[in-house]
């Protein structure tokens, strides 16, 4: 029972790191409100185990369509099936597909926007046609093309493709906003120094470039989450993403759901607004984050 | 102004080009094609010899490079094949149902400007008051919000207030216009409302930094009616990026109706696009692709030309 390390004085690197994030919250209390949610989604789907009250999978005849009530939050759908079990089982699904997929977009979009100024010249004039083609889509459409395009991959229960799917359509429009601010990374002398050095272009994209365009990459990482949720709950919605019996918002607001208007308005009621405050609070937190690490930036 | 017309258009033809050509290979990167999902679809056995059959009927038998000449001299002279479903042509597919999904983009659009303007004028002029945050709080809910649930939402309060649900048939606008419209304004509404929050947030945004210009003090300074300053001198400034926006919003609105329609039961584009998803039927898919990147080099054209209709700043010459 020994708790003596905790009592020795912080070193001063670690009560930097704090103040940060509280002077963030000072500065932006509508993004710290937003930052709570989201980590109250994370809490929810990372241990949805302890928190979900049944199996999520449970069909239970006796309760069909059940209302609102203290044995069922948010009421049963129609095999019998807790919706607030569902609800946070579904957290977990939106968050791994949302964030895995924004991580994936906006990484390859951050590296093509950073070889695309970095190089300049003709290699610059390819990237933007390409980004110009896939920029002429609707996320979602595009979404679509792929999805028809490449099918169900599973890995261990999720669906690699529909990740690809919803990444693909975030990359140029990542590598637009990055290439316009590594453009004026580019011009540094220190870029000019790496080159003389002679170091490799790898080295000076990863190690002198990239670390300076962090701030407008982490913005549409955050930003695109959103996005993201959004598109994986209508593929889900439109039967083509994530299948049954796997609990998602947007899976359970299709097929049956608009069968019950009458009888069970909960069915709807309450995935969508799951949905609609994930995708607030990333909204939300993207736009704080912006305004706290780069007033001048607009997306 | 005609040179810079004819010279965008020409431009454009490299992007489509490079749009049907990324399309064509994504379909065809992996193999499983409609021929299976017709055949095999409901689980029946069905011989190799017959699939290779289908298959050449259909073409796809074919090399690559030979499907994609096919298809371009086809798109060329504006024939894009054949459904692989339907086995009807796609241009009589989709012109069957552009009518119901275009007239529903519209009403979205019309709707979206008419509250966005006043909406984010009000909300400039009176910065940091209630009717600001009000504004504020109602468009980050349009942008949260999913088109497809707040739909779903209009049904549930029709249903439960006025005990109605839209009709199944579409009826066109020139045969019974209340009926026609009853109809489609539920959708119009449900993908109206990001359209017009985006619109609305842009007009904010724009038209507090064009109060802040110099020649927003002069007017004022000279005496000119403070109502007059703001519609005349200010606003006609501030709709230049709005149009922007509303321009790039309205291709967007395809991707909301695409999910949307399947909410209203409405047979338009963003069923048949996402019917033809599922079925894996490549030429309506390709067709439909290059439809909507065609809209969105034309919305994007319009755009520009507007731009220069708006300030007499800009001449294309």
């Amino acid at each position: 029972m020994s708790i003596a390390p905790a009592t020795l004085p912080a070193p001063m690197s670690e009560i930097r790191q704090p103040s940060a994030f509280v002077e963030f919250c000072r500065q932006q209390p509508l993004g710290a409100i937003s930052f709570a949610l989201i980590c109250v989604m994370m809490i929810a789907g990372i241990f949805c185990e302890w928190f979900s009250p049944y199996d999520p999978l449970a069909i239970d005849f006796a309760s069909l369509l059940a209302a609102p009530s203290w044995d069922h939050w948010c009421g049963t759908d129609a095999f019998g099936r807790d919706i607030c079990s569902r609800l946070i089982y579904g957290s977990r699904t939106a968050l791994v597909i949302g964030f895995t997929s924004s991580f994936v977009g906006s990484s390859v979009g951050a590296i093509l926007g950073i070889a695309s100024a970095y190089f300049g010249g003709r290699i610059d004039n390819w990237i933007q046609r390409v980004v110009d083609i896939l920029l002429a889509f609707p996320i979602i459409v595009l979404a679509l093309v792929v999805v028809a395009a490449f099918g169900k991959l599973l890995v261990q229960g999720i669906d690699v493709n529909l990740i690809l799917a919803i990444a693909i359509p975030i990359v140029p429009r990542v590598a637009r906003v990055v290439r316009a601010a590594a453009l004026s990374v580019r011009v540094m002398p220190y870029v000019d120094a790496a080159r003389a050095a002679g170091y490799s272009h790898t080295r000076i994209i990863f190690r002198h470039m990239a670390p300076n365009v962090v701030a407008p990459y982490l913005i549409m990482l955050t930003a695109f989450i959103a996005q993201a949720i959004l598109a994986e709950a209508s593929l889900s919605f439109l039967g083509l993403g994530v299948q049954e019996p796997t609990a998602a918002w947007g899976l359970m607001l299709s097929g049956n759901a608009a069968d019950f208007y009458r009888q069970a308005p909960w069915m709807i009621l309450f995935p969508g607004v799951a949905i609609s405050i994930a995708v607030f609070a990333f909204n939300l937190f993207g736009d704080s984050l912006r305004d706290y690490l780069d007033p001048r930036f607009k997306v | 102004m005609l040179r810079y017309t004819i010279n965008r258009v020409l431009l454009a033809i490299p992007t489509l080009l490079g749009v049907a050509m990324l399309v064509f290979l994504m379909l065809r990167i992996v193999p499983g094609d409609i021929v299976e999902v017709k055949l095999r679809g409901d689980g029946g056995a069905v011989s190799q010899e017959t699939i290779e059959m289908e298959r050449r009927r259909l073409g796809l038998d074919k090399p690559l490079i030979m499907q994609f000449k096919d298809w371009m001299v086809g798109v060329a002279t504006l024939d894009l094949g054949n459904s692989m479903w339907t086995e009807r042509p796609v241009m009589e597919e989709i012109s069957l149902r552009l009518e119901l999904s275009l007239q529903v983009a519209i009403m979205a659009t019309i709707f979206a400007v008419l509250i966005a303007v006043p909406l984010g004028t009000a909300a400039a002029l009176f910065r940091d008051t209630w009717i600001d945050y009000l504004m504020r709080i109602a468009t980050i809910g349009g942008i949260s919000i999913p088109a497809f649930w707040f739909g779903m939402l209009i049904m549930l309060s029709l249903l439960a207030v006025f005990n109605w649900l839209p009709p199944i048939t579409f009826t066109p606008i020139y045969v019974d216009p209340i009926a026609n419209l009853t109809q489609l304004i539920w959708p119009a509404l449900a993908v109206g409302y990001r359209y017009c929050a985006v619109t609305a947030r842009m007009i904010r945004s724009s038209l507090l930094e064009v109060l802040n210009e110099d020649y927003i003090r002069t007017a004022r300074a000279k005496g000119v009616y403070e109502r007059l300053v703001v519609s005349r001198h200010a606003l006609r400034n501030a709709l230049l990026p709005a149009i922007t926006v509303i321009g790039l919003e309205f291709t967007f609105l395809i991707g909301g109706l695409v999910v949307t329609e399947q909410v209203f039961n409405l047979n338009g584009i963003g069923m048949l696009f996402v019917q033809s998803v599922s079925r894996n039927d490549f030429t309506l898919i390709q067709g439909m692709v290059m439809l909507i990147a065609a809209f969105y080099v034309f919305v994007n054209l319009l755009v520009d030309l507007l731009y220069a209709a708006f300030d007499p700043r800009i001449r294309y010459d």
